[in-house]
């Protein structure tokens, strides 16, 4: 008779606004397994943690745990109390508490007196266990410790017990901030609680651990698993197809006009990441970013930010020729200027050509702003009313045209289409081409769809703050950004 | 500071000379407890000092006419503070806004009771605060001990640890299965039952009630608490810090007049006093890791 499975999600599903996070995603996990789930930006995994971890509820879906299907409300306490716990990425810690007051936070039983000796004790003898030779002072304070030994923390605390034991363990990236000798005694102990029955759920992009390490594999895509097995089955090769996006590519850009390029006005030369990993620029071309999300792309970006307005933070090793805009993804955080009209915020990087003796002529910025409403197709019937009454993809383009009516020769896109609609989309690409070719405007665009990159000239996939592919755009693939993503030095074998 | 004094003026340093010196730090060494346990939550109170005041005002009347009513006005003024609390969080409201408000809430209804300086303390009150124990002076007294059961209670029990973690990363807290809501109300019950344990003090040392004797202790207990080694945000504090840190507020206004500068130079001296801990304080910092 097979053991029941300790995990056994069906059909989990759950919504944030318009984006489908997880889509019918099944899971099953046997007691004592080491179990890891990869997939590309996007694919669901951290929400399904979440949901298991029971920080969020889910819209539908089963959730069974030890045999038992899941009534009425699921939360932290009930997971922990069913002996499953959670490490996220971003860590779980109070910075002004002590190491050992941490763990107390944890344990509920902890309490009464003598408490501090038992809860120094319970985090020692855990950090003692997983990472021997740690070196870390219980009674110090967690915000004075480094990140790695803050992760170390983190993840011993995880594996400690008191009145309620520990059957799961998922790890959100935990090795990221571990150094090499670190990590390995993080893997060498996963073995060792298997032995336990400890079951480990584990995320991570580095590949090659994953398939070392780990018993099986589950593989997702969009919300939803689209293959797993046994560890044994499978080659990172094999991996990489399986997380790869499905909908067909559009054409790369005709290879006619771009080879004139060649002789432009160099724009951005940056080799920040050592010989080797050089990136260039220059006028009329786009260039891409891309690769995973943190691996370096946002800060080439803002060193070529800093280097052309000369101001802290930029690099010697990047060099940049011609004045540069930067057009955020974070529209909330750093775009948009939410009491403004869409005018006011058009024009903002532009006061110089609007004003006259310092005193900004409305007329001028009414008619500038309504010159790039035409120009960029955006949505409004009047560019005095406030830019929160626009939607969300034409707030982008307000933030794209900012950019363009600076006059700037390099413009900077972070990432600045996300959930944003086809339609605004489509058309914001055929602008940024039309800038390209007809005004010689150079783009560096950093995208976390790999879609996009279609409309890039060249594309440069970043891995570990390095570049670790340069791919021109009459050979961009899919399949070679995605495997570039996770690993370096690319394959030599397109 | 306080062997400054005793060399300008060596008959402070007696049993009588430093009840008399250090008499007012009761009342802003609770205060200073209580702003403790709000700066904690890394909110601040702008509300303590009125609250002083309408406390010495139930206290001066209620308190000496009827008793049971009297009793009754302090519960509610510690629930109310309670009830700030819960607000604070379920409505996620700044702190610094619903203190404001609340302390024309309390001005207000001090006001209501007292017009006009008036009442009388009740004379349990006046014989407790006029107390004279052997060998220490009653202040000193009442700072060690309310130093060492603030200790205990915030730095030392389990669940101190988590309140002071809800200061520090609510989200945490929260992910471990605690009740930011309960944390946050319990807290602000604690700072409000402190801040009666202020009133009653000064209605004990005045033997009045005046709705405006609350006015400096807003500024001078967050004062305490910062010089005392608390930070505004993070959860960092140190309630026997707060406490020497009331000490310290109270001390430089009598240095000044022992050294004979006027007591128009008090404020600046407190507000220099502040400013140069806090720039030490920075100078010294440990950088985080």
């Amino acid at each position: 008779m097979p053991d029941a499975a300790l995990i056994d999600l069906a059909g989990v599903s759950k919504r944030f606004g318009a984006v489908q996070a997880l889509d019918g995603a099944d899971l099953l996990v046997a007691p004592g397994s080491r179990v890891s789930v990869v997939g590309h930006n996007g694919a669901g995994k951290s929400t399904l943690m979440q949901i298991l971890a029971g920080t969020l509820a889910a819209d539908a879906g089963r959730i069974a745990i030890g045999g038992q299907t899941l009534e009425g409300h699921y939360g932290v306490r009930r997971a922990h109390a069913l002996g499953i716990r959670c490490v996220f990425q971003e860590l779980s810690l109070c910075p002004n508490l002590a190491v050992f007051e941490n763990a107390r936070v944890m344990h509920h039983a902890l309490q009464g007196p003598g408490w501090r000796g038992r809860a120094r004790r319970l985090i020692v003898a855990a950090l003692d266990e997983i990472f021997p030779g740690h070196g870390i002072d219980p009674d110090r304070a967690v915000g004075e410790l480094p990140l790695g030994q803050r992760q170390m923390v983190e993840t011993a605390r995880a594996f400690t017990v008191t009145d309620e034991p520990v059957r799961l363990v998922i790890l959100d990236e935990p090795t990221s901030a571990l150094d090499a000798t670190a990590a390995e005694q993080l893997m060498r102990f996963i073995g060792v609680a298997r032995e336990r029955g400890i079951s480990t759920l584990f995320i991570s992009h580095r590949l090659a651990e994953v398939l070392t390490h780990m018993d099986e594999l589950v593989v997702m895509r969009d919300g939803r698993m689209v293959g797993g097995g046994a560890a044994a089955t499978f080659s990172e090769a094999r991996l990489v197809e399986m997380m790869g996006v499905v909908e067909e590519k559009e054409v790369g850009p005709d290879a006619g006009p771009r080879a004139a390029s060649a002789s432009a006005a160099m724009r951005v030369q940056d080799s920040v990441g050592g010989a080797g990993s050089e990136f260039v620029a220059r006028a009329g071309e786009v260039v891409g970013l891309a690769g995973l999300a943190g691996h370096g792309q946002r800060d080439l970006l803002l060193r070529v930010f800093a280097a052309a307005g000369h101001r802290a933070g930029r690099h010697a090793a990047t060099r940049v020729a011609g004045s540069v805009a930067y057009v955020s993804g974070d529209r909330q955080a750093e775009g948009v200027f939410p009491l403004w009209s869409v005018a006011a915020n058009t024009t903002i990087g532009l006061l110089r050509g609007i004003a006259r003796f310092g005193v900004i002529d409305l007329g001028r910025e009414q008619a500038a702003a309504r010159r790039w409403r035409e120009q960029l197709g955006i949505r409004t019937p009047d560019v005095g009313m406030p830019i929160t009454g626009l939607s969300g993809g034409n707030q982008q383009k307000v933030l794209v045209a900012r950019a363009f009516a600076a006059g700037a020769d390099i413009i900077l896109f972070d990432d600045p289409l996300r959930g944003v609609d086809i339609g605004t989309k489509r058309e914001l690409y055929a602008s940024v081409r039309r800038a390209a070719e007809q005004e010689g405007r150079c783009f560096l665009w950093y995208t976390t769809e790999n879609g996009e990159l279609s409309h890039c000239d060249r594309v440069y996939v970043f891995y570990q703050g390095r570049i670790s592919d340069v791919i021109e755009g009459a050979e961009l693939t899919e399949e070679r950004v995605i495997r570039a993503s996770f690993q370096e030095g690319a394959a030599a074998v397109a | 500071m306080l062997a400054l004094i005793f060399l300008r003026q060596p008959r402070a340093a007696s049993y009588f000379g430093l009840t008399l010196l250090l008499n007012f730090s009761l009342p802003l060494v609770f205060a200073a407890l209580s702003q403790l346990c709000v700066i904690a939550l890394g909110d601040i109170d702008l509300g303590i000092g009125p609250f002083v005041s309408l406390v010495n005002c139930i206290a001066a009347t209620l308190l000496a006419t009827t008793p049971a009513l009297g009793w009754a006005a302090l519960a509610l003024c510690v629930l109310a503070y309670a009830g700030m609390g819960a607000l604070i969080h379920l409505r996620q409201l700044p702190a610094i806004v619903v203190t404001l408000g609340a302390s024309f809430v309390w001005l207000g209804l001090a006001l209501l009771l007292l017009p006009s300086p008036g009442g009388a303390a009740p004379d349990w009150l006046q014989a407790a605060t006029g107390w004279r124990p052997p060998v220490v002076p009653l202040p000193v007294l009442l700072a060690i001990v309310a130093a060492v059961v603030g200790e205990w209670l915030l730095m030392r029990t389990s669940y101190g640890a988590v309140l002071r973690g809800l200061g520090g990363n609510q989200r945490a807290i929260e992910r471990a299965g605690w009740s930011p809501l309960a944390g946050r109300a319990i807290m602000y019950g604690v700072a409000g039952a402190l801040g009666v344990l202020a009133g009653l003090a000064t209605t004990g040392l005045n033997t009045t009630g005046d709705a405006n004797v609350g006015g400096q202790y807003t500024l001078e207990s967050i004062a305490a608490v910062i010089v005392g080694g608390g930070e505004f945000f993070g959860g960092i504090v140190s309630p026997a810090g707060a406490v020497i840190g009331a000490l310290i507020m109270l001390l430089t206004g009598s240095l000044l007049s022992f050294v004979e500068i006027s007591s128009d130079w008090q404020l600046s001296a407190q507000g220099g006093i502040l400013i140069l801990v806090l720039a030490l304080r920075a100078f010294g910092r440990r950088p985080a890791a």
